[in-house]
């Protein structure tokens, strides 16, 4: 058997000295009837044979590429995206000494991984400029719930979250998940439903914020990829007695103003795009930060920075009071594992990119989405962002005459995967495509793009 | 012998922010001539973070960086460097293959939000292991949506709600958890909006089952209850436990973190446990990444399958399917009729799944077996070895894990003895846990590990036992090998540093 360490005298001499003949022996306490169930399982395989099963199967994750070779164009984003991960960052955060640690528990034998950890806190809080960062959440959409579950913690007497509509259909759905049990309403405002729908404006997501209301969610750049100017909203939040969370893309707040700045109180994202691979939408990396003085109420947890007996500089898990393995029911969540080497991945990530690299990235997404977007606004019986002139960042909506079901089929046997149809979360948007662009494509792809677009359009009525 | 000379690892390396210059760079993104680039696009200036506002990350070379992580690294101990017996986290070794397969392109690049019929590899994944869990739990359905095993929990509680709130039983409010569950199951109690009533554990380790009896009722939603328990004791009554909580109408979820001493010996599902979540971390040999990320697929009976969290993955009805490409679909994304909802976004840490899958794969039926019986065979040779030197709580049988008394000494902690095991090499064991042992110190060796490593771990032990007589001070002062010393965590949360602290005469 595979990745067994003893042998069969081994296993002889170490019965021997239990005083025991068969290892079943040690069953006696399993009911019998139930005990040895013949299990129903594909027979074993080795590695070879595996590697092999593994092979096969990828193949069959493809857009049917009629052209052979071709790497396939894929603009689907809608909170996963594809970026440019530098080699290192898989490289270095593969080291065995890092995927096969647990929880820091032991500090001393774990610095590399908790100071990795402070690192990414550290880097995280000059991006989101925050004050505070935990070790992280399983994704985007987790931080997200627990945000609006600590804003009710931090906020007396209010039970109640509003939540702007161009937030990630996804994410309120896990949002309900979470909130319903416990009491928490919910209340969504400016759902894009319509075709053309622009989705909430800020006066009437503030409409909703009342004196029950503990928290307002407003992702920005929104669902749809429009980035709003809400500088002032924070405000108008707090003179109502509530929280602003923020949802943000860590790539988008390189370029935007930043949440610190904007007064958000509790910042979330999702950290995919710092150098985690697509992998079919998990393992990602849940970004959670918020205000010092609300730390005792964040969930997850935090790294601190302490001294040795010797007064050298170490780091910790801290403020564990909060947690679950200390305050069981009572606990601000029940999270154990964070993402940790999903954070590692982020800070080798920010690492190699620095300041200058991010701001690249972002630059590079913004302008080849608008290069996108006037390609593809040109071809007749295709339309963009209908009805906003709201700036966008790096995805768009995208309207044709085809149903977004049709025109998919059509390119994919070109090679290209055009989007995301809005239809998934919004039926009544029957044609319309969210398309994300990234710094990842070329001119020359993007020209492919919308050429193989302008030909399946063109013979819509074929 | 001097700290000096006994410090021989690598000194732990400055922060990112303390090497790094203006106008470093490892990674540059573009080559391409400008000309080839696509056109300028105005930005529009009133958003735009400022030239001033810029974040001041660090600035450093690939080498820098390079460095700085491999150094960083080697400072920890892990399955790969150390023996890591840290107990109820089953530190088994993790396969390399798991690795190279989840790196596939095919797999590592598919954006989740792909057609399905350009997905059906990855659903061909999700759908064969949902297959594979519920035979090995003895379970008629399996969501592979939850992210971790206290999101598994979680689930659990919310699917005992929803069954209830179905058959309009509102009345239920209380969950059975036993004085020796994790932190986890309570917590998870809470966050489903129910109240966790704690069950006490009888002189054998088992639950108390007078106990329990009392306590079941028709305000009783259910029990979590995990088996083998965090003691390391398979529950002797678990039968009559599940009985109980049955006839007072209420449901049984098991915490499935102990199923490594379990895998073809028992399925959980055929001893009346409703529901459970599997810990692709620990029993399927996914990397546990220094906390996360793990995986905690949900398997349910019969008839509580159509509760749990989606999508899951069904064969596809071809002729439900209206597009073109419906010869190429098997499978498809499903949402059970009365689902408590989603999770997370997508579909589960498809990575993760893709590695349990793999390891599954790779050992079949006598394989599953086969891991149980050697990591409950290394876990009973060496209760036999330690419990002369650190007493064993209960004498029984254990499965893959059992629970020391750390504290034999005048004047010494267990946490002295985890400190010093370091300095011999070896993980310290889970300490301080289940809360209803003193002075606990909680082994589980796994199956991976071979007799000559349990051997000189037990040896290890038996030298610190005579150190704590014969030198104290030098279980006090330890670790004394580590790159640093003990660390103090009262001064962490009385002076919290959560970040790092620019300084205004930085450069910048």
């Amino acid at each position: 058997m595979p990745y067994i360490g003893n042998t069969n005298a081994d296993r002889i001499a170490m019965l021997g000295a239990l005083g025991i003949q068969k290892i079943d022996e040690l069953f006696a306490d399993i009911p019998e009837a139930n005990r040895f169930p013949d299990l129903n399982l594909p027979p074993a395989r080795s590695e070879m044979e595996i590697l092999r099963d593994i092979d096969e199967l990828a193949l069959r994750n493809t857009c049917g590429s009629a052209i052979p070779d071709r790497p396939i164009l894929s603009f689907a984003g809608a909170g996963a995206y594809q970026h440019f991960i530098p080699s290192v960052v898989s490289y270095l955060a593969g080291r065995g000494e890092f995927t096969t640690a647990y929880t820091p528990y032991q500090a001393e034998a774990s610095q590399g991984t908790l100071q990795a950890i402070f690192e990414y806190q550290s880097m995280l809080c000059d991006l989101l400029d925050m004050e505070v960062v935990n070790a992280s959440h399983y994704d985007g959409a987790t931080a997200v719930a627990e945000a609006a579950i600590m804003a009710v913690r931090s906020t007396r007497g209010r039970d109640k979250i509003v939540f702007s509509g161009t937030l990630h259909p996804e994410y309120i759905e896990v949002a309900r998940t979470y909130l319903q049990p416990q009491g928490i309403g919910i209340e969504v405002v400016g759902s894009p439903e319509s075709p053309g729908s622009p989705g909430a404006d800020v006066a009437e997501v503030l409409a909703a914020v009342d004196q029950s209301t503990a928290a307002l969610i407003v992702q920005n750049p929104d669902f749809l990829g429009r980035v709003h100017d809400i500088s002032g909203l924070a405000d108008e939040i707090h003179t109502r007695g509530a929280l602003l969370v923020l949802h943000v893309d860590p790539i988008a707040t390189a370029l935007f103003k930043s949440p610190g700045s904007l007064g958000a109180d509790i910042v979330t994202g999702e950290g995919q795009p710092l150098g985690i691979p697509l992998s079919f939408g998990g393992p990602y990396l849940g970004i959670f930060a918020t205000r010092l003085s609300l730390v005792r109420k964040m969930p997850g947890r935090v790294v601190g920075q302490t001294t040795d007996t010797e007064g050298r500089r170490g780091f910790v898990l801290t403020l564990s009071t909060r947690e679950q393995h200390i305050r069981r029911e009572k606990a601000t969540s029940n999270i154990c594992t964070n993402q940790g080497l999903m954070a590692l991945r982020a800070a080798i990530y920010l690492a190699t990119m620095g300041p200058c690299g991010l701001r690249e990235v972002a630059e590079r997404c913004y302008r080849n989405a608008h290069y996108a977007a006037d390609q593809l606004a040109e071809i007749p019986g295709c339309s963009v962002n209908t009805g906003t002139t709201t700036p966008h960042f790096k995805e768009f909506v995208l309207t044709t005459s085809l149903p977004a079901d049709t025109l998919i089929s059509r390119v994919a046997g070109k090679g290209v995967i055009p989007g995301v149809p809005l239809s998934r979360y919004f039926p009544r948007r029957t044609h319309d495509l969210l398309v994300a662009v990234t710094e990842i494509s070329t001119r020359q792809d993007i020209d492919y793009f919308a050429e193989t677009v302008r030909t399946a359009v063109e013979t819509a009525g074929e | 012998m001097s700290r000096h000379d006994e410090n021989l690892h690598a000194a732990i390396p400055a922060l990112l922010y303390e090497i790094s210059r203006p106008g470093r760079r490892a990674t540059r993104i573009s080559a391409v001539a400008a000309r080839e680039e696509v056109p300028e696009t105005a930005l529009p200036q009133a958003l735009i973070r400022s030239e001033d506002e810029q974040p001041k990350l660090p600035e450093v070379s690939e080498l820098d960086a390079v460095r700085h992580f491999t150094l960083l690294s080697q400072t920890n101990m892990s399955i790969d460097t150390n023996f890591y017996p840290l107990g109820s986290c089953t530190m088994k070794y993790n396969p390399k293959v798991n690795e190279v397969a989840a790196a596939v392109p095919g797999f590592a690049n598919h954006h989740p939000l792909a057609p399905e019929w350009a997905s059906q590899g990855s659903l061909a994944v999700m759908y064969r292991l949902q297959e594979m869990l519920a035979e090995i739990g003895g379970f008629s359905g399996v969501s592979l949506e939850p992210a971790a095993g206290a999101q598994g929990e979680f689930t659990g509680n919310l699917i005992i709600r929803a069954y209830h709130q179905s058959r309009g039983d509102a009345g239920r409010r209380k969950i059975l958890v036993p004085d020796s569950a994790h932190g986890t199951n309570p917590a998870s109690v809470s966050m489903a909006g129910y109240e966790a009533v704690e069950i006490p554990s009888d002189s054998n380790g088992n639950i108390d089952l007078g106990a329990l009896k009392a306590a079941c009722g028709d305000d009783v939603a259910g029990l979590m209850v995990t088996n083998p328990n965090t003691l390391g004791l398979f529950e002797e009554h678990l039968v009559q436990v599940t009985r109980a909580v049955h006839e007072c109408g209420g449901l049984v979820y098991g915490d499935g973190a102990n199923l490594n001493a379990i895998l073809g010996i028992v399925r959980p599902g055929d001893l009346g446990i409703d529901l459970m979540h599997f810990n692709l971390h620990k029993t399927f040999s996914t990397p546990h990444g220094g906390g996360g990320p793990g995986a905690g697929p949900v398997g349910a009976r019969a008839d509580l399958v159509e509760f749990l969290p989606g999508p899951i993955v069904v064969r596809a009805d071809p002729a439900a399917i209206a597009d073109a490409n419906r010869d190429q679909s098997t499978y498809r994304f499903h949402m059970p009729a009365h689902s408590i909802g989603r999770l997370k976004a997508f579909h589960g840490n498809f990575g993760v799944l893709l590695r349990a899958y793999v390891y599954i794969s790779m050992h079949g039926a006598a394989g599953m077996r086969s891991i149980s019986e050697n990591a409950v065979l290394n876990a009973n040779y060496l209760k036999k070895l330690v419990d002369p030197v650190f007493p064993v709580r209960f004498k029984r049988t254990c499965m893959h894990e059992f629970v020391a008394n750390g504290a034999v000494h005048d004047g010494i902690a267990t946490m002295d003895v985890a400190k010093r095991l370091l300095d011999y090499g070896f993980h310290a064991p889970t300490v301080y846990f289940p809360l209803i042992v003193k002075e606990a110190l909680m082994i589980e060796p796994t199956e991976s590990e071979n007799r000559e490593t349990l051997d000189a771990f037990a040896h290890a032990l038996s030298e610190i036992a005579r150190e704590a007589t014969e030198n104290p001070d030098l279980l006090h002062h330890a670790p004394h090998t580590t790159p640093l010393s003990r660390l103090d965590e009262v001064q962490a949360v009385r002076k919290l540093v959560l970040r790092y602290e620019h300084r205004q005469d930085e450069r910048t």
